[in-house]
């Protein structure tokens, strides 16, 4: 028995199951303010998770007028959060598919100059032909192809992260100049679904590169992450097919459990099989756990094999993930995370990575 | 002092606050000039605008560095942040300022940005403004999708379609969409269907949000020509101009109030809102000393080369600006510089009439390019500036100012110290703000309160 090296929180407003809003607690009225989503990241940070994700996409989320619908913008969130949060990192999910390759260049790492580098980006891909139709430019895909074309996305991105170097801001008074051009780069990416001339408009960021997660589903979303990702989220049914993912990747992994805890197992199954008759035909994305402090204490003791850590996803917002915050997390044995001596943590460096050299820069990083 | 009239019910200024810029009229040379990226820059100037009771804040865009010569433009400061992620990191560290951006409609779609405003208006609490501006240029094409795809003449109807589209997934969910009631267990009904086929957008989405607290952002435009004041006219709540003097600036607001009421609306459903710089002293002769110094810090000897190049069309590496201008003629057409409009017409009567003005004067090319980019409104002890704003305002010439100071992040501290607390005397600006949202402070009306069973455009 182990503790899990990282512990994540998916924030989807009233919580991941469409029916939770109607939970004593939920606060339903105010899932599109402020407010709501800051009593949420007050929790994680004091918790001092590593990070939080918000999921985001085009759809209206589902037909039933009884069911949560309706969604913000996850970055502004995550931008909005940025500056009342200290500690854990934010990780809002843009897609690929529709939106410009150079606006979610710029918009993450605008995220990391404002959350003194607790930036990262879920890439994500939009399946549907609602979504498609919505953006009128090109007709749905196999995920085959959606998933190269969010490769292609991230290899442009991280290029444009690092078409400044670090030291391209000269203001060199002799020569009048602001800028070394020459520390600025075009990107000049050809890819097969569109090019990007760059440089980026915006500066290299805090952490240089700040932290790509990739969700594991499929071997084509398999691909991105092997290649791509800094962290992986892997959605998996059972330890077994969590376990046969990670066993194959060389970054830490996270595995997605849907979580709802009570004081009591009687009461969470109760609760989770209200939530199912109120908005029936949701059945689990990923390993589910309906229990209590102590049995999800026991699970995360005894992550499957290659498992780094989890991202939780409560069915329900907040009680469950103040519970987690309350009668978990202390509960794990981790230390409180400092980074190192004198400096601001960064989300890289919760997940011990380090500020990568520039690709552009001559020799390195300098 | 100045004896004040006081009028008894005055015509109100409205106050932006522009982050300084991407151009040359930011300093960068000053001990003072901090940085135009980091997050302490922008809530620096946010808080300086909110405690001086300004409307809004203002973050302009680029979508390309600039480039002269093929070159990256170097001398003038580079590089910004995501405009639309700085503004929702503002409004955690303001509550009442309006948190005010330029998104190009051109290099973005309808349903994301419709969205994207939306969500800063939800999470600012009704403090939203979007300034649309237009563009049409391949080079900034390059790092899109799209390319350089949309022909001049297609940039309005672009933004047309664009806010179209933006305005009906506002206005998607019915005014009670949102029923959150665990005991019926309704969540939200009436959703409605977006759908637009047109020239430049052939969709059909399903509004993602409920309405907003100000129903739409306040919408911005900034162009001048007449398809950009016609398109301004019928969309606008706020016109973001340049034009300096009293008189222009009375005829301007005439033209465009006059078209917004043939476009059915009222002269005062517009606000002009001049961009304006200013620099003050504590007795005018400091004043004019001051300004003196920021122009010839604003314009060094290389920015002087630039400016003479995009006009004489060539590259004048090795020129001496401390002498006169270049003798020969300038090339007539020259793309040299990229990422901006060139600003003369034709540049051989440009040649010869700035020759003209530095013999007279006797100015060094230096000094001619000095004078003729000078864009330094308000001049004068503190005293002097408000009264002048004032003016302007009580006749007319603008509803108020955007404020652009030279200076980041501090260019603001002294005119929220001195000039504010003198246009309060003046019983022309707020001493409290008595509204929550932006259109409550530029006094504009919320765009359901005159239809409010209005439903998605099928």
């Amino acid at each position: 028995m182990s503790s899990p090296a990282f512990l994540g929180v998916e924030l989807d407003a009233a919580g991941r199951h469409p029916a939770a809003w109607r939970l004593p607690g939920a606060r339903p009225a105010e899932l599109f303010t402020a407010a709501h989503w800051r009593r949420l990241a007050a929790t994680v940070d004091a918790a001092d998770l590593d990070l939080l994700t918000v999921p985001d996409s085009f759809r209206l989320g589902s037909s039933n007028e009884r069911d949560q619908r309706g969604r913000l913008d996850a970055v502004a969130i995550a931008a909005n959060l940025a500056p009342l949060t200290r500690r854990t990192g934010l990780v809002p999910v843009v897609t690929t598919t529709h939106t410009e390759p150079f606006h979610t260049n710029k918009a993450i790492a605008t995220l990391d100059f404002t959350s003194l580098g607790r930036a990262g980006w879920q890439v994500e891909v939009s399946t549907t032909a609602e979504e498609a139709a919505t953006f009128g430019r090109k007709g749905t895909a196999a995920s085959q192809e959606l998933w190269r074309e969010a490769g292609e996305t991230v290899d442009v991105v991280r290029r444009l992260w690092d078409s400044w170097e670090d030291d391209a801001v000269i203001k060199d008074e002799a020569t009048g100049r602001f800028v070394d051009r020459d520390k600025l780069h075009y990107v000049d990416f050809e890819g097969t679904a569109f090019s990007v001339k760059g440089p980026s408009i915006t500066p290299r960021s805090p952490q240089g590169q700040p932290l790509v997660v990739v969700p594991v589903r499929d071997e084509p979303s398999f691909a991105v992450a092997a290649a791509h990702a800094d962290v992986v989220r892997v959605e998996a049914p059972d330890e077994l097919s969590a376990a046969g993912w990670a066993s194959r990747l060389d970054q830490p992994v996270l595995l997605d459990v849907e979580v709802l805890i009570r004081r009591t197992a009687t009461e969470a199954l109760e609760i989770a099989a209200h939530l199912d008759e109120l908005s029936p035909g949701h059945p689990p994305r990923t390993l589910r756990h309906l229990g209590t402090p102590d049995s999800l204490v026991a699970l995360l003791h005894d992550l499957p094999a290659g498992v780094d850590g989890v991202v939780l996803a409560p069915l329900d917002l907040p009680a469950t993930l103040d519970l987690i915050a309350s009668d978990v997390v202390p509960r794990l044995g981790r230390p409180p995370f400092t980074g190192p001596a004198s400096t601001a943590t960064t989300l890289r460096e919760r997940f011990g990575l380090t500020r990568p050299a520039n690709r552009y820069a001559v020799g390195g990083a300098r | 002092m100045t004896a004040r009239k006081r009028q008894v019910h005055p015509r109100q200024i409205h106050l932006g606050a522009h982050f300084p810029g991407v151009n040359n009229t930011t300093v960068w040379r000053d001990p003072r000039a901090g940085s135009q990226v980091d997050f302490s820059s922008f809530e620096h100037l946010a808080r300086t605008a909110e405690r001086g009771l300004m409307d809004f804040f203002f973050l302009a865009e680029g979508l390309r560095l600039r480039e002269q010569r093929g070159k990256i433009h170097d001398l003038d400061v580079v590089g910004r942040p995501d405009t639309l992620t700085v503004l929702n990191s503002l409004a955690s560290v303001t509550t009442h300022l309006g948190l005010a951006g330029t998104i190009n409609a051109t290099f973005n779609e309808a349903a994301e940005v419709a969205k994207q405003f939306a969500s800063l208006d939800h999470l600012s609490g009704g403090r939203a403004a979007w300034n649309v501006v237009t563009s049409s240029d391949a080079f900034t094409g390059e790092n899109f999708r799209r390319g350089g795809y949309l022909a001049y003449g297609d940039r309005y109807v672009r933004g047309g379609e664009l806010l179209d589209l933006a305005r009906s997934y506002w206005d998607s969910w019915a005014d009670d969409a949102l029923v959150a009631d665990p005991e019926t267990g309704v969540f939200a009904r009436d959703i409605g269907t977006v759908e637009h086929h047109g020239a430049q957008f052939d969709v059909r989405g399903t509004g993602f949000l409920p309405r907003s607290p100000q129903g739409h952002p306040v919408l911005f435009q900034a162009g001048d020509s007449d398809d950009g004041r016609e398109f301004g006219a019928t969309y606008a709540d706020a016109i973001f101009t340049m034009h300096g003097t009293l008189e222009a600036g009375q005829k301007f607001t005439a033209d465009l109030r006059s078209r917004a009421v043939r476009h059915g609306r009222s002269g005062d459903d517009l606000k002009i809102l001049p961009g304006a710089t200013f620099v003050l002293g504590d007795t005018p002769e400091e004043a004019r000393a001051n300004a003196r110094e920021i122009r010839f810090q604003q314009v060094g000897p290389e920015q002087a080369i630039a400016f003479l190049e995009q006009v004489w069309g060539r590259d004048l590496s090795g020129f001496d600006p401390s002498g006169p201008l270049p003798s020969d003629e300038p090339e007539v057409t020259s793309t040299i510089a990229q990422g901006r409009t060139r600003m003369t017409k034709d540049p051989r009567e440009t040649a010869r009439a700035w020759r003209e003005q530095a013999e007279a004067n006797g100015w060094s090319a230096r000094e001619l390019v000095v004078e003729v980019t000078g864009r330094q409104q308000f001049v004068g002890t503190p005293d002097q500036v408000a009264q002048e704003m004032d003016e302007y305002v009580q006749a007319d010439a603008c509803d108020g100012f955007i404020l652009v100071p030279h200076l980041t992040p501090a260019g603001l501290d002294e005119f929220v110290e001195k000039v504010v607390p003198l246009l309060q005397e003046r019983g022309s600006y707020r001493t409290e703000y008595t509204g929550a949202t932006l259109r409550e402070h530029l006094g504009l009306k919320h765009p359901h309160a005159a239809r409010p069973a209005v439903r998605a455009s099928a």
